[in-house]
């Protein structure tokens, strides 16, 4: 009986394979980056709130040196341009091109983290000092985790556009796409990030 | 750019296992998923209940002899944790929504059909983690708000344990939110318009819009409290120089809209159950749809009116409890709406329908006490006693508890072909409304004299009414077993349904029971009017 069911199934889904629906995983993405926006939303929340009403004790240090960070955010602003060439490129089935602008996205990545490393162990307090700089060490560090996955993400994408057996074509663009919304979606965070915490 | 339907990928699939096994599979279906989560949750109801059983055993006493005092602690708040979080979230949203939903719009299944078995296999562990926390040194504490400084006091190894599966809990439902937002704008069949979808559709949209904008809220601020207890930051903590109030606003910037969350959709339910039993069109549809998004967005706005007694300063106290006051206006409305789909009507007298008009008067009693308790004088008064318990047990049972019972009545033919025993739905029915009223009802004034929540031990004075609540809550245990009895007798040999018992007109009747595996032999049907009830009679004369 049951293989009798399984086998009128196969039939019946053979029957429909021509259907086609729209591809809508990229609202699933931007759905899912509305919900992440408001995560960091929160956090944002609390910082201006402590800063507003929660004065820090005599002695603390929250007054953070610019060159880095300002750095950084140029670094993550070129790296939204590579990776919109990236995009570019492999629209037009120049591949190899494509995985070039894709390796120095990655590159300017990894050049941020390690930018953001070389800024938290030379900052003059630590994760339990005061307020500021747990609020401090909570955002960045949960921006910097965000880099690190998109960083992965960029050089798995870089991986498959590779020419032979690469998965990535000009047919098959949404997991560039997925990846270049994603990483702007950073990008623009730590623009936010960056005038709130350091600027503001 | 479109997506073909792999043949070989389809293939797969139906080669899953049949039977009651593809109910413990990784199945991709809808239909079984949605079955998952309702089981799933019904289990966690049954764990909820027995903790909830032995508040009221320990509160017929007004000292703490049942248990001691930390372990009342732990019971209330894992109660309260399953309750919302495995239990009234998961199958009022989960498991009506995702059985529902594709039907609704005319679809084979949700829109990601991967991410919606994930979110649903992160239930089940992260449910077991938080039941068995018990075991470790004992259970989270500090309620099922979790407020700082008690949750940062209190035993650690509980309190991180309750905050992953939460954490857990909340993806489960930022993935099943993203998916319903998906399935119901883009995976409409061609033809279907918005204003033509059942009611249901537009309460499990405005409930994912508030899923997905408040939701991850919560989980940063979760993550911000177990760094207070885990590294020894001092976010939430005032001795380190941080502020216990931002806790409090973070996390209702979550749990208010968790209030809709809950209720909305037990609304959309009960739209589509009344028009079929009252065989009458549901009344104003438009202001049913503007009335459900009317409340996502004022739900937003109106978290502080639970910090009334936080050091709030008075424009804040202002603002929260005009835009609460507001809220019962789209309320107000559906309720009129409601009423004015029964009146008139050819009303039949079944266990879904007791269930939909026992929420009906439940609701409004816990709608006109959360009105009163939006009055910062009021509140202050009776803020942290029992008449919030009461407020609040009136719109989560009272309201959505109720529904779900309704709606396992109303698409039980459904989902299993065969028809619930009535005579027992009624009993079921009967114990549970008296049961529920005689636990609730008498808390009110418990609470306006002034007992507090959250406290095994009280005066002395308020034992006997405490009895009356405990033995309500003996009957609500109680009402549970017809309701087991009549769903394993009617599973194995009820009466056959057929595929519509009902005569009804929405899309999920027009299809055999149970469903085939794609929803629909052929293509799927347009349903213009899925309340256009009275129309074929008046077609026959």
């Amino acid at each position: 009986m049951t293989t009798l069911d399984s086998s009128k199934e196969i039939q019946k889904n053979n029957s429909e394979v021509n259907e086609t629906h729209e591809d809508f995983r990229m609202f699933g993405l931007i759905t899912f980056l509305i919900a992440d926006g408001m995560t960091f939303a929160g956090f944002f929340a609390a910082y201006l709130t402590y800063k507003a009403v929660n004065p820090l004790p005599d002695g603390a240090i929250y007054e953070l040196e610019l060159p880095i960070p300002t750095l950084n955010t140029i670094l993550l602003l070129v790296s939204s341009a590579t990776f919109h060439k990236a995009g570019k490129a492999l629209l037009k089935d120049k591949n190899s091109d494509s995985q070039k602008w894709l390796f120095i996205t990655a590159f300017l990545g990894i050049i941020f983290l390690i930018c953001q490393l070389f800024e938290y162990f030379h900052l003059p307090f630590g994760l339990t000092d005061n307020l500021f700089a747990s609020t401090f060490y909570a955002l960045t560090g949960f921006h910097g985790l965000h880099v690190t996955l998109g960083t992965l993400m960029i050089l798995i994408i870089a991986w498959q556009s590779r020419i032979n057996g690469g998965r990535l074509t000009s047919q098959n663009m949404f997991p560039l796409e997925a990846v270049e919304l994603y990483w702007h979606f950073v990008d623009g965070i730590w623009v936010v990030l960056f005038i709130i915490l350091y600027l503001l | 750019m479109t997506i073909s339907i792999d043949p070989q990928k389809t293939n797969n699939e139906s080669l899953q296992p049949k039977g009651w096994l593809r109910y413990f599979s990784f199945s991709l279906d809808h239909k079984v998923i949605g079955i998952q989560y309702l089981v799933c949750g019904f289990l966690f109801y049954l764990i909820g209940g027995t903790l909830a059983s032995a508040i009221r055993i320990e509160l017929a006493s007004p000292m703490s002899d049942f248990m001691p005092r930390d372990v009342y602690n732990q019971v209330l708040t894992l109660h309260g944790t399953i309750m919302i979080f495995l239990w009234i979230v998961p199958v009022v949203n989960g498991a009506f929504g995702n059985y529902l939903i594709p039907f609704y719009v005319g679809a084979r299944d949700m829109a990601f059909p991967r991410l919606n078995a994930v979110a649903f296999w992160l239930i089940p562990p992260s449910g077991l983690m938080l039941v068995a926390s018990y075991f470790v040194e004992g259970a989270a504490q500090a309620g099922w708000t979790a407020y700082p400084p008690l949750s940062i006091t209190t035993p650690q190894s509980g309190q991180i344990i309750w905050i992953l599966s939460v954490l857990l809990l909340g993806g489960s439902s930022i993935f099943g939110g993203i998916n319903f937002i998906a399935t119901i704008i883009k995976l409409r069949r061609p033809g279907l318009k918005l204003m033509q979808l059942p009611m249901y559709c537009w309460a499990m949209l405005g409930t994912s819009l508030l899923v997905v904008l408040s939701t991850p809220v919560l989980a940063g601020t979760l993550i911000l409290l177990s760094f207070d207890i885990i590294a020894n930051t001092g976010f939430f903590n005032p001795v380190l120089g941080g502020n216990v109030v931002v806790y409090q606003h973070l996390f209702w910037f979550y749990s208010h809209p968790a209030v809709y969350i809950m209720v909305l959709p037990a609304f959309g339910l009960v739209s589509e159950i009344l028009p079929v039993h009252a065989r009458k069109p549901l009344f104003g549809y438009t202001t049913m749809v503007f009335s459900i998004m009317g409340i996502v967005v004022l739900g937003l706005v109106v978290w502080a009116h639970h910090m009334f007694t936080s050091g709030t300063p008075p424009w804040m106290r202002l603002f929260f409890t005009i835009a609460t006051a507001f809220i019962a206006v789209p309320t107000g409305i559906k309720f009129f709406n409601w009423v004015a789909t029964l009146w008139g009507g050819k009303i039949s007298i079944n266990s879904a329908m007791l269930f939909s008009c026992g929420f009906i008067i439940n609701f409004v009693f816990g709608g006109i006490t959360g009105v009163a308790l939006a009055q910062v004088p009021f509140d202050i008064h009776v803020h942290d006693t029992y008449f919030v318990v009461a407020h609040f047990h009136y719109i989560v049972y009272g309201g959505t508890v109720f529904i779900i019972f309704s709606s396992i009545y109303h698409w039980f033919p459904k989902v299993t072909g065969k028809m619930l025993n009535e005579k027992l739905g009624i009993l079921h029915f009967i114990i549970t409304f008296i049961g529920f009223n005689l636990c609730f009802a008498p808390q009110h004034w418990l609470g306006l004299n002034g007992m507090p929540r959250r406290v095994a031990e009280y005066d002395p004075q308020f034992q006997f009414v405490n009895q009356i609540s405990s033995l309500g809550a003996l009957l609500m245990a109680i009402s549970t077993i017809p309701f087991l009895i009549n769903v394993f007798l009617s599973v194995r040999n009820g009466k056959n349904a057929g595929d519509n018992p009902w005569n009804a007109l929405t899309p999920e009747w027009l299809t055999s029971s149970p469903p085939p595996v794609e929803n629909w032999e052929g293509e799927a049907p347009l349903v213009e009017e899925p309340y256009g009830y009275g129309k074929e009679i008046s077609e026959q004369k």
